[in-house]
């Protein structure tokens, strides 16, 4: 798994990546009560806002972490925004992209090194 | 017996009634804050280098008594004619019971916007029957709290159809039949968002080509129309159909939700609100629910309180400017609250029946009045209409206007060759005949069988206004009742001192209130002859004329309606400027980071990119990063917006530097009038170096708020900009409101206030107000810190207050502060902003030494309530300001709290007789924003919530 400094997690999952954002920027949001996620078949590019978090108190940009195409995205959110705040990585992912360049996963952060960035 | 005459002049306004502190609670005051005087006092606060050099000048100010006669006189300047021209304005009746209990009364226009929910939930409920009636009548499922007018929230349409539309296309469709003040506001709006206009009849509408597009419901010539085709046709090709909708003709007329519209706007005005030459009224704007998100302005919500109970509050507030800036749906903050109240009430007043039985009379005096003409060979347009009618008189055209005003009628000029005709609720058979007569037609309005004027498959077949409230026995007792437990539940000036910095809520005077509801002022249409409106003429000039005296600019556009609005109309201005001189490429805007949020969302419309500038560790503006930001965009630099004195309530000396820096990059300065109560008198925009400014004339004027509106926000301007300023919306180009004022019935206000004060009155109000900051401030120290103060450890005429350091020691927020002044009857300053976790204290001149006090007494009785947590007396969870506010059920329900009842409900500061009671607990806004409900809830919940 890797990590954004933008607090968004990576993890691959066969030819794709998932995308969703880390427990510590979840608490750092409060409760988050909206997310607005992409249409499923747009192509992204990396650092493109693509999706937008609403706590009662904040709205944040989350950004493609990668160029690609997405091809899925976590619709239960729409119901139950919680999950983001309750289960932030596994259940809270917002969208799987389909890279068409996997380079900047190389320039991404691993656990070790986001739990330094983030202490 | 003779005597000796006493120095007490019991008729100086601005000393006796305006100004709160009398002279001996001043000495008092400058003696705790250390100052010789007041005037060593402003010398301490306001740098000398930006000090004006002429003292404020206007002549002997008026009494009272002397202004109510000034202002008699004026208004009989003004000639009060039937007017039917119609084109969105109407005359409508104003049921007294409403003018008297909401508009009339100070609990009601005083207030401020609900964001403190627990304090307001008597507004935020007539709020939301504003929008359940706005969403009932429109047939979708959810409503804004309103928007400035009907024009405006056009353009707010066309920007929503942008960001929801799922098409590409990069143009928009104005049906032809639109309000002429509508078509030329969203030309303005799209012309710099690159969004090419095509106007049109519906029947060329090419939907391919648009990604959204506009009708007019009736058309502004009468016409009816199911737009059904039109919107299927859209939808096919992914783009949004907008309707702007009369609400009155929708309850006899097919709503636009039938139609399949995504979007209605409109205005309310007709609904007991008087035309005052244009304004103010509410304008409102529905949706389907899928683009509540999407939607500008203010949206009231249910929610819950902290004990399960049903509670109201502002919903989807990331939305809006103050936290989204750039980003934000719209730059809209201040709407038409007490607008949008009466309008609610006047649905509330007359139910689904009365307001069907208005609109059918009203239809059928349409009905006679076309078949006299008809009878009488007239050819009259169109076949189907609701109330008005379009006659083709030929050559006669002049002849007929001419013979109508001799009746004491205006009707509207259409074309060279024809003229309109809308009736409404306050036309009678006389106005009729009078009609008649115009066109050489001599006959009584006889009786006459009615029958629809309007295709069968037009007539509304759905219900609407099913709710309760808008079946309550309408009595008067119980409707005065009504208003009275509304008003009650809120905490407004009438009550309390409203110490929102940056939002100058000061007195808002009897006097001043007095001429806003006189025929002459409210009843004149915003495009009736000029002459008829020469009191309001005088007005405007005289009071251009002192805002210019005030602000040392050159010339005043009172068109915009509202703060935020002005500042879009002065970018505009700024930028056609930059066109003219062939620059039109400069986009560049620099904002301080501290700045207010409808500054980056203003620019944004404008077209420009925002560069924020950072502040420097005492608050002020960056200039380091400045000049650099500014020699990095030299070549594209449009201007810069600051605030001053700077949202940090301080008197920057740079400010002077950063208004030379921009100006030798090529740039304007726009400098916000928010703060201008703390300049009045003492120094002037104008002479630092801006080129535009707003004028909250709600803040620093006078105006009051109503609970979120009405707001004015004219732009003064320098003489290099004076050919840029917005145009008339119903004749000229670059017009950002729907009328030519504004919202001009408000002006009698500010002007009154200026006449009353005299320009020495104005400049000791703002001393006053500065010397108020100051003693709070002192007051304060030590109990809580002070952030950023001038170089002589003066504030301005706000001070912000750090409560930061209390989450460490006690985790006490800022919310619980806020909260736990409610229980003390105090509405709660400014809540983080400009800097998290603070709170931004503005009292204003017009609050005593003794109320001042009591709101310090009650800030060191929190301040000490905090302590006993950090010192482990009280516990960290369940304690007063962490179950802040207290509600009466708490006090009579079983107590098992670690404090007592008496520590919990009357906290230092609250009165004993006339407490302030909160009606809800703290409401929850999780809850809300994740379950969202914008209409009034059904019957049943009112039940299960009592029980």
């Amino acid at each position: 798994m890797k990590f954004t400094e933008e607090h968004e997690w990576l993890r691959a999952e066969d030819d794709l990546i998932v995308v969703g954002i880390t427990e510590h920027a979840a608490t750092q949001l409060g409760d988050i009560v909206f997310v607005e996620l992409p249409e499923v078949g747009t192509t992204v590019s990396k650092d493109d806002e693509i999706v937008v978090i609403e706590s009662v108190k904040a709205a944040s940009d989350i950004l493609a972490p990668l160029d690609g195409e997405i091809v899925e995205v976590n619709e239960a959110l729409a119901d139950a925004p919680a999950t983001v705040n309750d289960d932030a990585m596994e259940g809270g992912w917002f969208f799987k992209i389909k890279p068409s360049d996997l380079s900047p996963m190389d320039d991404y952060m691993d656990e070790a090194a986001y739990k330094k960035m983030i202490d | 017996m003779s005597f000796t005459p006493t120095d007490y002049l019991p008729y100086d306004f601005a000393n006796r009634r305006h100004i709160g502190p009398s002279p001996a609670e001043m000495e008092q005051m400058l003696a705790l804050v250390g100052a010789k005087d007041l005037d060593a006092l402003i010398d301490d606060t306001l740098p000398a280098k930006i000090r004006q050099k002429q003292p404020l000048e206007f002549g002997k100010a008026k009494s009272e008594r002397e202004l109510l006669h000034h202002m008699k006189r004026t208004a009989a300047k003004n000639k009060v004619l039937t007017s039917l021209i119609g084109q969105g304005y109407h005359g409508t009746v104003t049921p007294p019971a409403i003018q008297r209990n909401i508009l009339e009364n100070p609990a009601w226009y005083t207030a401020y916007t609900p964001y403190q929910p627990e304090i307001s939930q008597g507004r935020l409920e007539a709020l939301l029957n504003f929008q359940t009636m706005v969403s009932d009548l429109t047939g979708l499922e959810i409503a804004n709290a309103s928007l400035l007018d009907e024009a405006t929230a056009c353009a707010e349409a066309m920007t929503m159809a942008g960001r929801v539309g799922k098409s590409k296309a990069k143009a928009f469709f104005i049906d032809e039949n639109c309000h002429p003040q509508n078509i030329a506001v969203m030309q303005t709006r799209a012309a710099p968002l690159g969004i090419e206009i095509i106007i049109g009849t519906p029947d060329d509408l090419d939907a391919k080509a648009v990604f959204g597009a506009i009708f007019q419901y009736p058309g502004t010539h009468g016409h009816l129309r199911d737009f059904t085709p039109e919107i299927a046709a859209l939808h096919a090709e992914k783009a949004i159909a907008i309707i702007a909708a009369d609400p009155l003709s929708l309850t006899l007329l097919k709503e636009p939700g039938a139609m399949g519209a995504d979007i209605a706007v409109g205005t309310t005005q007709r609904f007991g609100v008087p035309v005052g030459y244009g304004g103010p009224h509410a304008a409102y704007m529905a949706t389907k629910a899928s683009y509540a998100r999407n939607m500008p302005g203010r949206i009231v919500g249910v929610s819950i309180d902290s004990h399960g109970n049903r509670a109201y509050r502002l919903s989807l507030q990331t939305r809006e400017q103050h936290i989204r800036r750039e980003k934000a749906t719209s730059n809209v903050c201040t709407a038409q609250a007490l607008l949008a109240v009466m309008a609610g009430f006047y649905a509330v007043f007359h139910g689904p029946e009365g307001l069907k039985a208005i609109a059918q009379r009203i239809h059928r005096k349409t009905a006679r009045l076309a078949e006299g003409l008809k009878q009488a060979g007239f050819d009259v347009r169109p076949r189907s209409f609701f109330d008005t009618i379009t006659v083709d008189v030929g050559p006669l055209q002049a002849a007929v206007m001419k013979s109508a005003v001799d009746e004491g009628i205006n009707l509207r000029r259409v074309g060279d060759t024809k003229i309109g005709i809308t009736l409404d609720e306050r036309t009678r058979p006389d106005t009729i005949e009078a009609v008649w007569r115009a066109f050489g037609i001599t006959r009584a309005d006889k009786d006459y069988t009615p029958h629809y004027h309007m295709p069968d498959k037009l007539i509304r077949t759905s219900d609407f206004l099913t709710h309760p409230v808008f079946h309550m026995n309408r009595a008067e007792t119980e409707m005065m009742r009504y208003m009275r437990r509304l008003a009650d539940r809120d905490l407004a000036l009438d009550r309390a001192m409203i110490p929102l910095g940056s939002c100058t809520m000061k007195l808002n005077s009897a006097a001043e209130m007095m001429p806003v509801t006189w025929d002459e002022f409210s009843l004149l249409h915003p495009f009736c002859p000029k002459d008829q409106a020469a009191g309001y003429s005088e007005m405007i000039d005289d009071l251009s004329a002192k805002l210019c005296d005030v602000t040392g600019y050159d010339a005043i556009s009172m068109q915009p309606n509202s703060g935020a609005q002005g500042e879009y109309a002065g970018l505009l201005t700024i930028a056609a400027y930059h066109r003219a001189k062939g620059e039109g490429h400069r986009n560049i805007c620099l904002i301080p980071m501290s700045a207010h949020g409808t500054n980056p969302a203003s620019a944004q419309m404008v077209g420009w990119t925002v560069v924020p500038v950072k502040s420097a560790g005492n608050g002020d503006i960056d200039l380091e990063d400045f000049q650099a930001k500014v020699d990095q965009h030299k070549d594209n630099l449009a201007g810069c917006m600051i605030t001053y004195p700077s949202t940090h309530g301080v008197f920057e000396e740079t400010v002077i530097d950063v208004c030379q820096i921009t100006h030798d990059a090529g740039g304007q300065v726009y400098i916000d009038g928010a703060n201008m109560n703390a300049m009045v008198g003492l120094s002037r925009p104008g002479d630092l170096g801006g080129d535009v400014s707003h004028l909250n004339l709600h803040k620093t004027f006078c105006i009051p708020h109503g609970g979120g509106g009405p707001g004015m926000g004219p732009i003064g301007v320098k003489q290099h900009l004076v050919d840029h300023l917005p145009g008339d919306p119903n004749t000229g180009e670059g017009a950002v409101s729907a009328a030519p004022f504004g919202s001009p019935s408000l002006l009698p206000i500010s002007w009154a206030y200026c006449l009353m004060m005299g320009g020495e009155g104005l400049t000791q109000a703002t001393r006053v107000a500065i010397l108020n900051a100051n003693y709070i401030a002192k007051r304060l120290e030590g109990a809580f810190d002070v952030l950023y103060k001038g170089p002589t450890g003066r504030v301005a005429h706000e001070c912000i207050i750090d409560t930061r350091p209390f989450n460490d020691s006690a985790h006490i927020t800022v919310d619980d502060i806020a909260k736990r002044l409610s229980d003390c009857g105090f509405h709660a300053p400014t809540m983080s902003w400009p800097v998290a976790g603070t709170l931004m204290i503005e009292p204003t001149e017009s609050e005593t030494k003794a109320e001042l006090d009591r709101f310090c007494d009650a800030m060191l009785g929190i301040r000490a309530e905090i302590k006993a947590i950090e010192d482990g007396q009280m516990d960290p969870e369940n304690n007063p300001l962490k179950n802040a506010p207290h509600t009466m059920e708490d006090l009579v329900k079983d107590w098992d709290r670690p404090y007592s009842r008496e520590t919990g409900c009357f906290p230092v500061g609250a009165f004993r007789v006339d407490k302030y009671w909160p009606p809800v607990n703290r409401v929850d806004n999780v809850w809300g924003d994740r379950n969202l409900t914008c209409t009034c809830p059904p019957m049943e919940e009112y039940v299960e919530a009592a029980e």
